[in-house]
């Protein structure tokens, strides 16, 4: 039996191979259909999230698989202090997989260690979302065609912001990845991340502050929300929420085939106006999430679709 | 030097860095122990100028040296068994260390996780970096 922690529990090859299903779930939606006729996930959201748990639910609905779950931790017995291996030990006998989202870190890593079905980490406090990072892929290669050979700009919060760490880990398997971060001096990418994984594998990176400055030399800009809730001070907050608000005139600098991406939700960093811009590819990569889903849970199940 | 007398049946930990002696002590659980130990504290040393050593008087097997190479894998650890050295051990750096140090990432699950187990892992050897299992925040060491 398979959990997924990290992105990088998969190999370059096997992640290929997810990626493939995901494409063929798009292409073919109705093979998938039934898929999952009899089984259930569990979705264990300790802490608020609409988009990843509405995403997973949905990919078990396409599947033919039904879905059970909470979604906030006073909505479940940790309000009364049950441990998270002593709920996953109940989830265990009620349902065939489960996606766990937490506001500590390490806490589906906890809760795989006890668990008797596979878990899914769907993001631990600031630390790991593997399933965003695997959408993030999908669209990359659905869109770009590929995965390696691309100049990356990563832009807002790159302090705190798991999503990015994730990517950047995942992205570095990859040839001729080029990352260029654009955040204010606070908010820069952890020393961990360039010392660990960039320095350590002498993979080319820049550090700029003006997004104007690098824009013309993106094949992807990847844009990040400065997210209140990772704040223990509301002043520093207030102060560089807008730092970074892309808009027509910074996208008329950019190169006609790059994409934009986010993680979503949004707050005011994306400029409703570039929504209509061709190149903005936020709202398919949504979508994309719904398809890697599917085929991870499909992968985990261990199901095979002929 | 200072001279404290042979032991039976123990270990001689040498090379310990000036000034360590007592925190090993603590990470050894030597307090718990009902066995004779000596520390020498600032001891003259060709190699490292001062050095602190500990002197244990116990059966070979009661003690986890596992330990000491995650706090200093520079020690020389002497097995003395009947009187004389029968081993001087080299210490390497332990894949994981269990309950050593806690994470003191407050994001962590560890703090409050009942009875979880507070589990370090060995992600870089060259650099002589650990990791929490569970957040992957670094373990400091203290510099003296």
């Amino acid at each position: 039996m398979r959990h997924l922690m990290s992105p990088l529990d998969f190999s370059v090859e096997e992640l290929d191979q997810l990626l493939d299903l995901a494409g063929d779930i798009e292409r073919h939606p109705e093979k998938y259909a039934h898929a999952c006729d009899g089984k259930k996930l569990a979705t264990l959201f300790y802490e608020p999230s609409t988009r990843t748990r509405l995403s997973f639910e949905a990919a078990m609905l396409n599947l033919g698989g039904s879905v059970l779950g909470f979604s906030s931790a006073a909505s479940s017995s940790a309000s009364k202090g049950e441990s998270v291996s002593d709920t996953i030990r109940m989830i265990s006998c009620y349902a065939d997989i489960c996606a766990m989202r937490h506001h500590k870190e390490g806490a589906p890593m906890v809760a795989s260690a006890v668990s008797s079905i596979p878990v899914i980490n769907a993001g631990d406090g600031g630390h790991q979302h593997p399933t965003q990072t695997l959408t993030d892929l999908l669209t990359i290669r659905s869109l770009k065609g590929r995965l390696g050979n691309l100049t990356i700009g990563l832009c807002g919060d790159l302090k705190f912001g798991r999503t990015v760490h994730s990517l950047v880990k995942a992205l570095a398997r990859y040839e001729n990845v080029t990352f260029v971060f654009i955040s204010p001096e606070e908010l820069r990418v952890p020393s961990y991340i360039k010392e660990d994984v960039l320095d350590a594998q002498n993979l080319p990176y820049r550090e700029v502050e003006r997004l104007e400055d690098v824009m013309a030399d993106l094949d992807i800009l990847y844009m990040t929300r400065v997210q209140q809730e990772r704040f223990f001070n509301e002043e520093d907050y207030i102060r560089l929420k807008d730092f970074y608000i892309l808009d027509n005139k910074k996208m008329s600098l950019a190169k006609d085939d790059m994409i934009v991406m986010h993680p979503l939700p949004r707050v005011n960093e994306i400029s409703v106006e570039v929504d209509k811009d061709p190149r903005a590819a936020y709202f398919r990569q949504v979508q994309y999430g719904v398809y890697v889903r599917m085929a991870l849970i499909l992968t985990l199940l261990e199901v095979k679709v002929c | 030097m200072l001279n404290i007398g042979v032991l039976h049946e123990g270990f001689v930990l040498d090379h310990i860095e000036a000034g360590r002696s007592m925190e090993i002590y603590k990470y050894l659980n030597l307090d718990k122990f009902d066995c004779c130990v000596a520390i020498i504290k600032n001891a003259r040393s060709n190699k490292m100028g001062k050095k602190d050593i500990i002197k244990i008087e116990c059966p070979i097997d009661q003690i986890d040296l596992n330990v000491l190479g995650f706090i200093d894998h520079n020690i020389t650890v002497n097995i003395i068994k009947d009187d004389a050295v029968v081993e001087k051990k080299m210490l390497s750096l332990p894949r994981e260390v269990k309950n050593i140090v806690r994470c003191k990432n407050p994001r962590c699950i560890t703090s409050i996780e009942q009875e979880l187990d507070h589990i370090f892992v060995l992600t870089d050897e060259a650099r002589e970096i650990y990791r929490c299992k569970y957040c992957e925040e670094k373990y400091r060491r203290k510099k003296k």
